[in-house]
């Protein structure tokens, strides 16, 4: 059972918290200690991005991250060496975030390998679609026992859910609604329609909603209809701001108080 | 089945496949279901023909360059899509998709465009079937094309300027695809050529077929052989290509030439030569050959000719490309430019600067005086003269 597994088994009644942030943003060694400082802010889990040139899924704000990761000379192998350092820092889980061509020019079997290495838990690549992980990479993550975390969207018919639900080996990963990152979530009836059908169809794997949680209301509605919560943009714009290290506990805390 | 054609997977080879994130898959699982289908119907191609012929204004003609095949010692046939209405071949798949778009039930239709040739294309046949229309185009191009902007502003299109990235054709698609992960239900992405993601490099090759479809028939009327010895076409991303090699593909006897753009060499920095300095990788929904980083990080292309600075090509000429079927030729800035000027002195034809560089490769080929070559006229030039009267100093 590995970190992610072991968060979701024992979390009881508590709303879980994600915080995403960009690697290399707002410096190129900023990662490990904003990773650190969240964790002891009371953060559940984190998703670390590795940036790439052309983030489709992302707005402004993840963009903005990512070119500025990339000027600041941020790879794949630099941040591996960086995390290197990460489990003698940070306890709770890991997962990276990032699109597919940089995985696959790192090359899949060494990326994961390189995951595990580092005490990563789990990966999320948005443009790796199902079909291509099950026909192509699906072994090699099994391998390593690394989680593919899968998206699932207000569009994602129910039988290509179940089959989601299949292949997850962490969580899943519930869009509150078809969007870029960074829009703010409008709960309306439609909304709380589609989290309530997904928290009807038993999954067998716990549920995380994403996109446009930014601050304690929507962060209390997702986690009403689901096990946790992931905060982005919201985010990544503190890290824009002058003392975002200062910043960084009264940010979670305002989250779940 | 060819085993250039794409298989049941949306694969050429290991190249293609659908690399999107699931807010994308609902559309584009409905173009695979429904694309083939649609576009196989009676009631389609009847429009579709009628409209290439009495709106476009097909069959292009296809003439032979007296003073140019002199030249070369051969017999040089140009494909007219330069006379198409709007002044390329783009419109042959801006007409296709508006129709699929009709018939899927889309209100609302998207594109991305680099000069502005695929976005006054799609412009157009909004205007034609009055669907609303958003052009994306980057912030650099707007202000290096604006005849293009005024044009599809006239149709009606909104144009939105892509400031993300480095401001041009590939930031301008990365807008597009955004907007579609936006607008789900009522949106349908025109994408101007043979990429992107399952099954839009197949379906634009499909429309842009019609190209290679009428050269056999002309051909045969004026040589006797419904093949040529050589089919030449320049390659951005490669729609005009796609559809000059379409029928020919399983003809091993064509002879099929590609030309992209080497920039100010190709070994310069500034050259968007994918196929020598590319390598496989992922960009905008589908495997193919890409300029990237070591890392991964796509790097910006340049040509002078702004149709064919693009950091891939459609994954069907990756695939022509790993297996030989097809030779991939670079072409200069210099070289286009004087193949440009030639064209025009010898025949009375600007051609655009994209098609100048598939006729510059004539310049390194050597022929039989009986064979036929043909090179694909993608474009006018009218929309290059700045750039002609600068480069010459006119």
């Amino acid at each position: 059972m590995n970190r992610i597994n072991e968060l979701f088994a024992k979390k009881g009644d508590k709303r879980i918290l994600s915080i995403y942030f960009t690697a290399g943003y707002p410096t190129l060694d900023s990662t490990l200690d904003i990773a650190e400082a969240l964790e002891k802010a009371g953060v559940d889990f984190l998703e670390i991005g590795f940036p790439y040139s052309d983030p489709v899924a992302d707005g402004p704000v993840i963009q903005h991250s990512s070119e500025a990761a990339l000027r600041h000379g941020m790879t794949l192998h630099i941040l591996f060496e960086q995390l290197k350092a990460l489990r003698k820092r940070v306890s709770i889980p890991v997962l990276l975030m990032g699109y597919v061509n940089p995985v696959l020019q790192y090359g899949v079997e060494n990326f994961c390998k390189s995951c595990t290495a580092v005490g990563v838990d789990g990966v999320i690549v948005p443009d790796l679609p199902m079909y291509e992980f099950e026909e192509h990479y699906r072994p090699i993550f099994e391998a390593n026992g690394l989680s593919n975390i899968f998206l699932v969207t207000p569009q994602t018919s129910e039988a290509r859910i179940r089959k989601i639900d299949d292949l997850s080996t962490g969580f899943i990963y519930l869009l509150s609604s078809s969007a870029t990152t960074g829009k703010n979530l409008a709960v309306s009836e439609d909304t709380t329609t589609y989290f309530s059908r997904i928290r009807g169809m038993g999954l067998k794997n716990p549920v995380v909603i994403g996109f446009g949680i930014s601050n304690q209301e929507t962060f209390i509605q997702a986690t009403d209809y689901a096990d946790g919560a992931i905060v982005g943009s919201a985010f990544v714009r503190l890290l824009g701001e002058a003392d975002y290290m200062e910043k960084i506990p009264r940010f979670v805390r305002q989250l779940r108080d | 089945m060819s085993k250039y054609q794409v298989n049941d997977n949306g694969y050429y080879g290991n190249f293609g496949g659908a690399y999107i994130p699931e807010m994308l898959y609902p559309n584009v699982d409905e173009l695979q279901r429904s694309y083939l289908p649609i576009i196989q119907s009676e009631s389609f191609r009847q429009e579709f023909d009628q409209l290439l012929r009495d709106y476009v204004g097909r069959p292009s003609p296809l003439y032979r360059a007296g003073r140019l095949s002199d030249r070369y010692g051969t017999n040089i046939f140009l494909k007219r899509e330069d006379l198409n209405h709007t002044g390329a071949h783009k419109i042959n798949n801006t007409i296709g998709q508006i129709l699929l778009a009709e018939r899927l039930g889309k209100k609302r239709i998207i594109a991305e465009t680099g000069a502005g040739q695929h976005g006054v294309a799609t412009a157009t046949v909004c205007a034609l079937k009055g669907l609303q229309c958003v052009v994306y185009m980057g912030a650099i191009d707007i202000e290096r094309q604006a005849p293009n902007v005024a044009r599809m502003k006239m149709m009606g299109a909104e144009v939105i300027a892509a400031t993300s990235g480095s401001k041009t054709l590939k930031d301008a698609t990365n807008e597009a695809l955004r907007d579609w992960i936006n607008n789900p239900l009522d949106t349908h992405y025109i994408i101007g050529s043979v990429v992107g993601p399952h099954p839009y490099p197949d379906m634009v090759a499909r429309f842009q077929s019609v190209i290679s479809a009428e050269t056999r028939k002309q051909l045969l009327e004026k040589t006797g052989r419904e093949t040529p010895d050589y089919a030449v076409a320049c390659v951005g991303g490669g729609s005009n290509a796609a559809g000059m090699f379409y029928h020919f593909l399983d003809e091993p006897s064509v002879r099929l030439v590609a030309v992209e753009a080497a920039g100010k060499g190709v070994h310069s920095g500034e050259s968007a030569a994918t196929t020598v300095l590319g390598r496989e990788g992922v960009l905008h929904g589908s495997r193919s050959i890409l300029m990237q980083t070591e890392d991964g990080q796509v790097i910006e292309p340049y040509s002078i000719s702004a149709g064919l600075d693009y950091p891939g090509i459609g994954p069907q000429h990756a695939w022509l490309h790993k297996s030989g079927r097809a030779t991939y030729a670079a072409i200069t800035d210099e070289e286009a430019m004087q193949a440009g000027l030639l064209l025009t002195r010898l025949e009375g034809i600007i051609p655009a600067i994209e098609s100048a560089h598939a006729l510059a490769q004539l310049e390194k080929m050597t022929f039989g005086k009986d064979e036929s070559v043909v090179v694909c006229l993608s474009g006018r030039g009218d929309k290059d003269l700045d750039n002609y009267m600068k480069y010459f100093g006119f």
